[in-house]
């Protein structure tokens, strides 16, 4: 019994984590360009790309 | 680069949004940003590829076309973003907040209901409950959100829509739950109404995102067409955009683009393609002081016109004003979902009321009948008749758009799966829409002609010149070394090959469309230029009939013309039909009760377009067309037509069953909810299993387009 009072804040602890890192990236724009943001991983040479 | 973007960064920079329709793959991103990049005064560039668009922030001395041309010289063409077609904002990120919301909401709240379930009680049950209702009711207020402002809409209208049960049984739900939770009874229903909240959002965001995608392609393919003219004000040229165009300008059109507003010819003569406007295929040539309309392309040689009318008062604007008042049909008709919704909601209010009514008079108190009604709304709340719709129609949308089949919103769907009858316009629909080589003249060519063609064609951007380096290098012609290349506008094209004089000009007496190649010491060859019928037209109409749709031509061009495809084709057709005889033919059809589905690509199918029960337009068409029509296909095959019948039918049937499985799981559960025997549990199983089962049946669409 004594262990759910650490065990419900911690898992509450942990989803609103994860709740407010979507958050955070759904102000940041990371929504705007799904099909952008998966293609990009295959241009192989960013470095010589505009910064 | 990062020199020049510090110094760039210095003087407060500019950003500037272009539209780059051809952009679809990691190779365009990274050319395009890095050709802009290039481009000294260039801060940065970031491409949004959902979007069709890049962004690029850069020195306000770094004007507009120095942006565009580094951009065609990485190979895409482009435009600045207009501000009346700035995209609709997306539809689907509103719902994506709520969607988290309710998911993580949904997730701890069932983790405590389980614990309940398997026997907790006493003080322990009633932790859980106020934990279930801390998390719960401030979740349901958020996610459920976007269900009460449509709902609270619907009410205030004096109307009803799905959204109405769904709120009242969210909001009794959860007043009953609190209040149990208050009293420290052994139920609260706080996890089934998270978990109805969740499965309806993700049904809304799954088609809003669907309609997004569609509605980002076919929008990259609108902005396209920027109109505007090069305007001559005391000898200098300048670009003006067609809003701005003012009667009495004089605007030059090179050959090959299209006229922005209507006006009178003043120097020099040409041929005009007005098939856009008028669906005539043949050109009309057009001199000093001739007329010429807004919207026809300009074939031969420059001209300079003054403008007589431009904006509202041009033809083209006289045909936007006649689609306005043509989109009736489309507006009355009401989509399956509400139609369900409709009798769904009067029937579950009633029973719920029903089942308050009953246990009263079988003298349980008010408390307890309360109870039993409100079970009644939880277990009838449409969860799965939520989903019935928008996961078949997404599965099926995701289908045609590999197919390359743009379908601009859900109810084109359903309304294009009942046409009985189908209207074709001829000239860029059941044809190509433009002049094509003809393909015996070429197979007749010799090897060192046709490179010889390539060569000089591939200097010019005439549409002839265009239209023969397509067609021959589709056959492998590589174009033939030339030298001292020469264009003299409206005659055509000159150089030296081999040491010999070749040209390629236009023929002497000009019978319909044709060029002439020209060989010293060679015979000459006369290659003529028509519009041709898309392939697998046959196919493509034979499978309409067997789907029991009966195609028919209603075209604007001169009977000649039309008897000519008809006969190729087979069909019956109706010839030099104006805008409005379209239209009126549409609306007689109707009248005689058939669904009609209007395929067409001009802008004189736009109200034709509008006024059909569903209509299908080429990506090819005018932007006109495309934007009246309700599914877009993109390649030169007809086969989209018959194959997108096919795809919604199938998908309407998919719906139907799934209206099947859902009420029937009313069907069982409603008589055990009114009979007082619905736990939190049994609620919890019944609403995710209905669920599971309508998305399981709706995947079988993912092959539907095939």
């Amino acid at each position: 019994m004594n262990g759910l009072a650490m065990l419900i804040p911690v898992a509450l602890g942990l989803g609103c984590l994860g709740l407010a890192a979507f958050f955070w990236a759904l102000k940041g724009d990371q929504f705007e360009d799904l099909d952008g943001a998966a293609a990009r991983i295959l241009i192989d040479d960013e470095n010589d790309g505009p910064a | 680069m990062t020199a020049l973007a510090r110094q760039a960064g210095q003087s407060a920079l500019e950003t500037t949004v272009l539209v780059v329709p051809g952009m679809h793959c990691a190779g365009c991103m990274a050319k395009v940003e890095r050709g802009l990049g290039g481009v000294s005064g260039v801060a940065s560039a970031r491409v949004n590829l959902t979007a069709r668009q890049v962004r690029v922030e850069h020195d306000p001395a770094v004007a507009m076309p120095v942006l565009i041309d580094a951009l065609s010289a990485a190979g895409f063409a482009s435009q600045p973003r207009g501000q009346e077609l700035t995209p609709p904002s997306s539809a689907a990120k509103p719902l994506l907040a709520p969607l988290a919301v309710a998911g993580f909401a949904c997730m701890n709240v069932m983790l405590l209901s389980v614990s309940i379930w398997s026997g907790a009680d006493g003080s322990t049950r009633d932790l859980f409950h106020w934990l279930s209702a801390g998390i719960g009711v401030p979740a349901i207020i958020y996610a459920g959100m976007p269900f009460f402002r449509s709902a609270w809409g619907a009410v205030k209208r004096g109307s009803t829509n799905m959204d109405v049960p769904i709120s009242i049984g969210v909001i009794l739900a959860t007043g009953l739950s609190l209040y149990e939770t208050v009293r420290g009874a052994p139920e609260a229903w706080f996890d089934g109404t998270l978990m109805l909240l969740l499965f309806l959002l993700a049904g809304r965001a799954l088609d809003a995102a669907m309609r997004d995608r569609a509605r980002a392609g076919v929008d990259a393919l609108l902005r396209q067409a920027a109109p505007g003219a090069m305007v001559v004000t005391r000898g200098e040229l300048s670009w003006l955009a067609a809003p701005d165009l003012l009667a009495g300008m004089i605007m030059r059109v090179a050959a090959g683009e299209r006229l922005a507003a209507d006006g009178e010819v003043i120097s020099g003569a040409s041929w005009f393609d007005q098939s856009l406007l008028t669906g005539e295929s043949a050109p009309v040539r057009a001199a000093t002081g001739d007329r010429v309309l807004a919207g026809t392309l300009n074939l031969e040689n420059p001209v300079d016109v003054r403008v007589e009318a431009a904006g509202q008062g041009t033809t083209l604007a006289e045909i936007a004003r006649l689609m306005d008042a043509s989109g009736q049909t489309r507006s009355a008709y009401v989509r399956i979902a509400d139609r369900a919704s409709r009798l769904y909601a009067p029937a579950v209010h009633s029973l719920a009321a029903l089942t308050f009514i009953g246990w009263m008079l079988a003298g349980a108190g008010f408390y307890q009948a309360l109870v039993h009604a409100i079970a009644v709304l939880i277990i009838t709340c449409p969860c799965a008749l939520g989903l019935a719709v928008p996961v078949a129609q997404v599965v099926a949308c995701g289908a045609l758009m590999k197919r390359g089949i743009m379908v601009k919103d859900g109810s084109a769907l359903e309304r294009i799966a009942t046409v009985d009858r189908a209207l074709l316009d001829k000239t860029g629909t059941l044809t190509m829409g433009s002049p094509l080589p003809d393909p015996a003249v070429l197979e007749a060519l010799p090897a060192d002609a046709a490179a010889v063609a390539v060569g000089l064609a591939s200097h010019s951007r005439h549409p002839l010149s265009r239209a023969l380096v397509e067609a021959l290098a589709a056959r492998g012609v590589r174009p033939a070394d030339l030298a001292d290349v020469s264009e003299e506008a409206g005659q055509g094209l000159r150089a030296l090959w081999q040491g010999r004089v070749v040209a390629l000009r236009r023929p002497e007496a000009a019978s319909g469309i044709a060029a002439v190649l020209e060989i010293a010491g060679q015979p000459t060859w006369l290659i003529p230029f028509a519009d041709r019928l898309r392939p697998a037209t046959g196919a493509a109409l034979a499978g309409l009939r067997a789907l029991g749709v009966e195609p028919s031509i209603l075209s604007g061009d001169n009977a000649a013309a039309v008897a000519e495809v008809a006969q190729a084709t087979g069909l019956t057709g109706q010839s030099a039909a104006l805008p409005q005889d379209k239209q009126a033919e549409i609306v007689r059809l109707q009248a005689a009760g058939h669904k009609v589905l209007m395929v067409g690509d001009g802008l004189n199918d736009g109200p034709a377009l509008a006024a059909a029960n569903a209509s299908i337009a080429p990506g090819t068409a005018s932007d006109v067309g495309r934007q009246a029509a309700d599914l877009v296909f993109l390649g030169d095959s007809l086969d989209a037509i018959p194959c997108a019948i096919r795809a919604a039918r199938r998908t309407m049937r998919v719906v139907r069953e799934n209206f099947v499985l859902a009420i029937g799981y009313n069907v069982l559960a409603v008589p055990l909810a009114m009979a007082g025997y619905v736990t939190p549990l049994v609620a919890a199983i019944a609403m995710s299993t209905s669920s599971l089962i309508v998305i399981g049946n709706s995947l079988r669409l993912a092959g539907a387009a095939r």
